[in-house]
């Protein structure tokens, strides 16, 4: 995990823009999901944020786009073009722009409701299953959906598998779920289409806690396996408000 | 501590204010009010800056009683009505209320919202910097219920004010919209069908998207793209084809290609369409959006000016109201 560093990026294409009504702009490196593109857009998005341009009210970095929010009063839109468009053709070295923090989780009975059945379709035993996904190094690729929902890029493509077909209307908070090709550290309750294998005792998102979020889009997160009594005991620290985790780096 | 108690009120009545700005990117959504025209004109009409919390109502009124101390309160909304312990407000005025008063707002007969106002603001606890709250988080309270108790400011004043120049939220005119980032998954035959059919307002529309009924948007290729930030406004496309223009209780990201982004001042209006009212959608340019925002802003700013304490032009709103016949039969 140390100086982990992404590679230069070559290819720093043009991207494209495209306004969201005269609120926003959308600036698209791509399609799909690629880590590449993730890098792309968390480097691009720290150093349009070092620019602080008057009349930006924030970005959300995404898989494989940013949204600028600005306000229309204030903002002059050619000065806002010129510097993405400078910005975009800067060949700079991307980065990892965040911390790593090291994930306590618990799998199967009582924690991830959906273990046994997923590791019975992939034909796994549950143990390969957790192996597999504490393995990987992954990305907070983007926090959306609900406040500090952290979408996580990295999954092991044998551990895909597709979303339910009826979404449930609850799954616990700090819920583990595979989803399709992706992987997730849930926050509030909240209704789901994704596979539950686990839970963790950190709570990403936590209003009287400072800081309220923990994850930020770029960050990196390693997944630890832990007992069920080391669970419940985390948890009671947690429901105190202390973070239980440190990040292992910044 | 005066404060107004919840006595009955509807499904979606809570707190809402400019909204929630700044922690987009960690998923939380903006919320704020689903008209910022009503929120201005409602707050000007207590002597308050436009940005104050207020209470929004939808599809229906409510009833609060007053407690602790003296109030001057104004509600505004499509055909909204304030009463005041039995004494009906005309409309566009606001009102003092004491202790004990019952004050009762109308359901909006010709819209979707009605808000509800009062001297300094609703100091209901402020969270991320808004009192707004967003439904689906629970982020600055929850929906109001009965016997809820909204803190407010005792006020000394108490000079009831007007607006004489009137307000009207619904006309015929169009919804301006920008062609979205996903715009050219959809065909020209859908763009045609898009610009020129009447699309209707669902009963299922909430804060969260104002759902339409109309002739469905198909893509070709199919409705899932990698997530990306959404705005209130954006118009998704899922695959069934229904357009669902995002309210400000949207999520911050979506899945759903966007074929078009209705502009800031026409999610105002379109947003106080009432359920079943059809309306039709046309292109407006970049600047067009812009010079709209402006003029919204003007309007907002002015709006301090142009109330008035009641009596004083009473001769003169008379003259307005009835000769000049610049107000047309359905403003409310």
């Amino acid at each position: 995990m140390k100086n982990y560093t992404q590679k230069t990026v070559e290819d720093f294409d043009k991207p494209l823009l495209c306004y969201l009504g005269d609120t926003a702009l959308s600036v698209n490196f791509g399609e799909q999901i690629d880590p590449k593109l993730i890098a792309q857009v968390h480097a691009f998005d720290s150093a349009f944020n070092k620019l602080n341009l008057v009349g930006v009210i924030e970005t959300v970095p995404t898989y494989r786009a940013i949204t600028i929010f600005f306000d229309p009063l204030i903002i002059d839109l050619e000065e806002l073009e010129t510097s993405v468009m400078h910005l975009a053709s800067n060949h700079f070295v991307a980065r990892s722009v965040g911390r790593v923090w090291e994930v306590p989780v618990t799998y199967g009975d009582g924690f991830g409701t959906d273990l046994k059945d997923v590791a019975a379709r992939l034909a796994m035993t549950e143990n390969d299953l957790i192996e597999a996904h504490t393995a990987p190094l992954y990305l907070v690729a983007m926090v959306g959906f609900l406040p500090g929902f952290s979408y996580l890029s990295g999954l092991d493509p044998i551990l895909s598998v597709p979303r339910l077909s009826e979404p449930r209307a609850k799954i616990p908070s700090s819920s583990i779920s595979i989803g399709g090709s992706q992987t997730a550290i849930g926050s509030l309750e909240g209704p789901s289409g994704w596979h539950v294998i686990g839970r963790t005792p950190i709570r990403p998102f936590e209003l009287e806690r400072t800081p309220p979020f923990l994850f930020k889009p770029g960050d990196r997160v390693k997944f630890r396996s832990i007992s069920a009594r080391e669970w419940l005991i985390l948890d009671e620290n947690s429901a105190r408000g202390s973070l239980i985790l440190d990040s292992v780096e910044e | 501590m005066t404060a107004l108690e919840v006595d009955q009120c509807g499904l979606g009545a809570s707190v809402q204010d400019t909204g929630r700005y700044g922690h987009r990117r960690y998923g939380v959504s903006t919320a704020g009010v689903m008209d910022r025209r009503a929120l201005g004109l409602a707050n000007a009409l207590v002597g308050n800056s436009v940005d104050k919390a207020v209470v929004e109502l939808a599809l229906s009124g409510a009833s609060f009683r007053v407690s602790g101390g003296q109030v001057l309160l104004s509600v505004c909304g499509p055909g909204t009505r304030l009463t005041v312990s039995g004494q009906s407000i005309p409309k566009h005025t606001s009102a003092k209320a004491v202790d004990g008063d019952i004050v009762t707002v109308g359901p909006p007969r010709n819209g979707f919202y009605s808000y509800l106002a009062i001297a300094g603001g609703f100091q209901t606890a402020s969270v991320l910097g808004s009192r707004s709250c967003h439904r689906r988080s629970g982020i600055g309270g929850n929906l109001l219920s009965k016997g809820d108790l909204l803190p407010c400011l005792t006020t000394t004043a108490t000079k009831s004010l007007c607006f004489p120049e009137g307000f009207n939220y619904n006309n015929d005119d169009a919804i301006g919209i920008i062609p979205g980032p996903q715009f050219d998954m959809f065909n020209e035959g859908v763009w045609s069908q898009l610009l020129s059919t009447r699309y209707k307002i669902s009963q299922r529309s909430d804060r969260m998207g104002i759902c339409l009924i109309g002739p469905r948007l198909l893509c070709d290729k199919g409705h899932d793209i990698v997530s990306e930030g959404v705005v209130p406004g954006s118009i998704q496309v899922p695959g069934d084809g229904t357009p669902i223009v995002l309210g400000r209780d949207c999520q911050t990201v979506g899945g759903y290609p966007k074929i078009a982004t209705v502009i800031s001042t026409d999610l105002d209006r379109i947003a106080q369409f009432p359920v079943g009212c059809e309306f039709r959608f046309r292109i407006v340019s970049k600047q067009e959006g812009l010079d709209a925002a402006r003029r919204f802003s003007l309007w907002q700013n002015s709006l301090k000016k142009k109330v008035r304490p009641v009596g004083e032009l009473t001769s003169n709103l008379f003259s307005h109201n009835l000769i000049s016949g610049v107000t047309k039969g359905d403003e409310i």
